[in-house]
């Protein structure tokens, strides 16, 4: 264990994905036995950096990254995840690689299985010969009192609690024998507070038997607690790399949001009503996959615009396609005082809400068609617009020409680019398709607009012209807006208020001039010190929900 | 040159190809003795016959069910309206125009069946389709010989029980349609203008529906049903409802058909009928999710005029009888083609 020259340092590695740049020169050391503690934002570039460490295929595909990667002092360049775990490094990703229906040992030992000779493999060969369970189970228990907890080798995954998965996972990594460096992504996402505990003493011990550890997490407190050094990454680059040595949660927040923003904000509440509350969410849950939210209670004002944001998977996305219908929901949701019955798509538009769909070009557009359609089509089906009767009454009929003008308004309104209203939606970019997803939500003269990640996947030119999109509609209408976004500097600078959504439910809302700290803290689970509910909201529903 | 290629390459190739064979086979035909008026009456007698068949693909592949490869079903509750029709007497337009109504109740009811079905097992909704008409078509086998039906013209001779194979229309509605203000130019030359009108009836309605508010919603059920629930429909009864119309078609297509070709075909009959229309929507240029009036004349007349030049002028020219085997080589490539071609928008 030599602890002076390190296992692993990473060397300027940069990285751009034709063009985005997503990792710039970032450098760091790692030495054998030492735990590393990884945090960074959404898209600051921690999956990358793991995805360029661990050789992973979509890199090379990409045009590979700039700058190196030494591995007890010899600089590699792996072409594939085989040739990384050869090297010694083993990684546990954030969803479960185990095979539900084999045991614990099968799954440890999977394609390392010890054999044994058979007849067969005197014609056959070595794929013939038969496998030594006895062996195969005395490696897995070898590897699982390393860990130093209790798993039943012969217990199948398929019935075993998460955090018996996460220990399998970790075992099957360290069972291999020259297992140097143990990546582990997200680990404690999944786990209770107890296994959680547990998980970080065990890597402790691993650390101690000199396995170098990178721990990914987004629960600051546990990396405070558990890493020898810290590094920060904001915007694909190191803002911090230091020992955690009078470190705090705080300190690390306000690292990772970095950017203090004050510009933008200038036009704010000019000659625009807030009134009293129009929207009441109480213990919304929805299961939606991936967004799960679990106990969400927050009130919206008329006139306002109120920002959801959050990590992603926290369940910020939940949300509105939850109140939308579009996912299995549940809870109190009322507008304007009365309930808004969940599940029932066709009622929420009826009532007045619209969305429009973070997901662009699977819900939001019906890409084979026009965009006459397109931005029409919702306000047909909802209020019966732009049809016209013939045969006296009977019968009515698509009226292409209202359809035509509507869209050609929209289309000058919000400066969309495009040959008309009979272009193909899917020929559009994608900042234009989003002003027509707008479009389409403008055309209902909705009450309440909800807006899921309008600026995911446009240019930054684009960004601007969307999101003042929905701050002049906000002004010039009285349209009360809720915006979803994984971007905080977007939120912070569009909304009146900001609500953090952390494990399903609202953590805190703050109002966009707080500090990005405070967001930060919002965003790690800590629960707020300073910042108590902003604007007079109420702001049981974590503490309920922990109860 | 470059726009010639462009506007080739629309039109599709494989219907450029067709399209220059059946006019070789219209200008081959007088060289080996086939008259051409003659083959001008058979190809648009076929066309009459086969064109509602072909225009009940359109609402499915709007929907997004894709082709109605479970046509048969429809087909029953025709040939099910038919004999109830001539069981009860009917004849002429009474007896044609009775068979559609007395159908109808049985077309909707196996369309709603069928379409819960279908809405069941999305994505595999042309495999299902398959099934459900094949094994519909055998169901009936049996229910053929059992039903209590007693007109004398229609079950067996001997044992006086049972209905026949082939029934005459003749004494119900033969010809209703095509004899309606036909033209009869020359000693040959039939144009059976009461059916062409029929057809252009159900194709204008057929458009129409496609205009209106639910026609729209079929449409972007088919396109995009995620987009189609975000704007507040039923998915599943939109597809219920083209799935109905469609089975309502068969079933008008049958007593179309029967009354231009002059008989009721039971048992194995509707097995292999899907088949063709599906086959001539495709030539006619519609994709598994798109169709129009358009693809459905074109593709009725190219797919048809094909089954009848074929026959008569290549059978002439070579003393064979290779007409099935064509036929059966153009509808399943064509089928095959055209599935292959299937594409959907990447996400």
């Amino acid at each position: 264990m030599g602890q002076d020259s390190p296992l692993l340092s990473v060397e300027h590695v940069s990285k751009d994905f034709y063009g985005n740049v997503v990792l710039e020169d970032v450098c760091f050391q790692l030495r054998a036995g030492e735990i590393l503690g990884l945090v960074g934002e959404n898209g600051a570039g921690k999956t990358t950096l793991m995805r360029i460490l661990f050789g992973m295929p979509v890199i090379a595909e990409t045009g590979g990254y700039k700058g190196g990667v030494c591995l007890d002092g010899e600089e590699v360049r792996f072409a594939s995840p085989f040739d990384a775990l050869d090297a010694g490094i083993g990684m546990v990703h954030q969803e479960f690689s185990l095979i539900p229906g084999f045991t614990t040992t099968e799954n440890i030992v999977l394609n390392r299985e010890a054999m044994r000779g058979s007849v067969l493999n005197a014609v056959f060969g070595e794929r013939m010969s038969a496998l030594d369970r006895a062996a195969m189970k005395g490696k897995a228990e070898s590897a699982i009192a390393r860990l130093g907890v209790k798993l039943d080798p012969d217990m199948l995954v398929s019935e075993m609690p998460v955090g018996h998965k996460e220990f399998t996972e970790i075992a099957r990594e360290i069972n291999r024998e020259k297992t140097k460096l143990l990546v582990l992504d997200e680990p404690t996402a999944v786990l209770t507070e107890s296994e959680a505990d547990i998980l970080l003493k065990t890597l402790r011990k691993l650390a101690d038997q000199g396995i170098a550890i990178i721990f990914i997490s987004h629960r600051l407190h546990e990396v405070v607690e558990l890493a020898d050094r810290i590094v920060v990454l904001r915007d694909g680059g190191v803002v911090k790399d230091l020992p955690n040595e009078g470190v705090s949660v705080r300190d690390i927040a306000s690292w990772m949001v970095g950017r203090s923003v004050a510009a933008d904000r200038a036009a704010s509440a000019d000659g625009r009503r807030i009134g009293d509350e129009i929207l009441k969410v109480e213990g919304l849950w929805v299961d939606m996959p991936g967004e799960p939210v679990d106990g969400a209670s927050f009130s919206v004002r008329q006139g306002e615009i109120f920002g959801i944001g959050g990590l992603a998977g926290q369940g910020k996305l939940g949300i509105p396609n939850g109140i939308m219908g579009l996912y299995p929901a549940g809870g109190e949701v009322s507008f304007r005082g009365k309930t808004v019955p969940l599940n029932a798509p066709r009622t929420a538009l009826e009532t007045g809400l619209a969305f429009v769909s973070e997901d662009r070009r699977g819900v939001g557009l019906l890409l084979d068609e026009s965009l006459e359609w397109n931005v029409s089509f919702t306000a047909m089906q909802i209020q019966g617009k732009y049809l016209k009767s013939i045969l006296g009454g009977l019968v009515r009929y698509r009226d292409e020409a209202a359809m035509r003008k509507l869209t050609q308004e929209y289309i000058e309104l919000l400066d969309i680019k495009c040959t008309g209203p009979e272009q193909k939606a899917k020929q559009l970019s994608g900042g234009n398709q989003q002003k027509i997803c707008l479009a389409k939500a403008f055309a209902l003269k909705p009450d309440l607009l909800f807006v899921s990640e309008p600026t995911r996947g446009i240019d930054v030119g684009a960004k601007k012209l969307v999101l003042d999109t929905i701050k002049r509609y906000n002004r010039d209408y009285g349209t009360t807006i809720v915006m979803v976004s994984s971007e905080l500097e977007e939120l912070r600078s569009v909304c009146d208020r900001v609500a953090i959504v952390d494990e399903g439910g609202i953590a805190g809302i703050l109002p966009p001039t707080a500090e990005p700290a405070e967001f930060g803290l919002l965003m790690s689970g800590v629960s707020p010190t300073g910042a108590g509910p902003a604007g007079g909201e109420p702001d049981g529903a974590k503490e309920a929900r922990r109860a | 040159m470059p726009d010639l290629k462009q506007t080739v390459a629309e039109f599709g190739w494989p219907r450029v190809i067709i399209f220059l064979f059946l006019v070789a086979l219209f200008v081959l035909a007088p060289f080996v003795g086939v008259r051409l008026d003659d083959s001008l009456t058979n190809v648009l007698n076929r066309f009459g016959q086969n064109a509602v068949f072909v225009l009940a693909m359109v609402p499915m592949i709007q929907s997004g069910c894709g082709l109605n490869f479970g046509l048969s079903l429809g087909i029953i509750a025709g040939l099910l309206g038919g004999i109830l029709s001539g069981q009860l007497g009917l004849a002429g337009a009474a007896g044609f125009f009775g068979a559609i109504a007395l159908a109808s109740p049985f077309a909707v009811l196996l369309g709603l069946g069928y379409g819960k079905l279908l809405n069941k097992v999305k994505g595999e909704e042309m495999t299902i389709a398959m099934y459900v008409g094949f094994a519909s078509v055998m169901f009936m086998c049996i229910m053929w010989l059992v039903l209590p039906f007693s007109n004398p013209t229609m079950i067996w001779g001997y044992g006086g029980k049972g209905l026949r194979t082939t029934i005459s229309v003749e004494k119900f509605y033969r010809g209703v349609l095509n004899n309606f203000l036909m033209i009869k130019a020359g000693e040959h030359l039939r144009i059976p203008t009461g059916t062409l009108l029929f057809d252009a009836l159900c194709a204008y309605l057929m458009w129409g529906f496609l205009k209106t508010r639910t026609g729209t919603a079929v449409t972007a059920v088919g396109s995009n049903p995620d987009y189609a629930r975000a704007s507040g429909l039923s998915v599943d009864r939109m597809r219920t409802v083209s799935v109905v119309i469609s089975t309502f078609l068969g079933a008008v297509g049958i007593l179309v058909y029967q009354q231009s070709y002059g008989f009721m075909q039971l048992y194995g009959a509707p097995l292999q009928m899907p088949f063709a229309a599906v086959a001539a929507i495709l030539i006619g240029g519609a994709s598994v999710n798109k169709a129009s009036m358009l693809n459905v004349i074109l593709g009725t007349f190219l797919f048809q005029g094909l089954l009848t030049m074929t026959p008569s002028v290549i059978n002439a020219a070579l003393q064979t009888d290779m007409s099935e085997v064509v036929r059966l080589i153009v509808s399943n490539g064509i089928i095959v083609y055209a599935l292959t071609r299937k594409t959907r928008v990447a996400k």
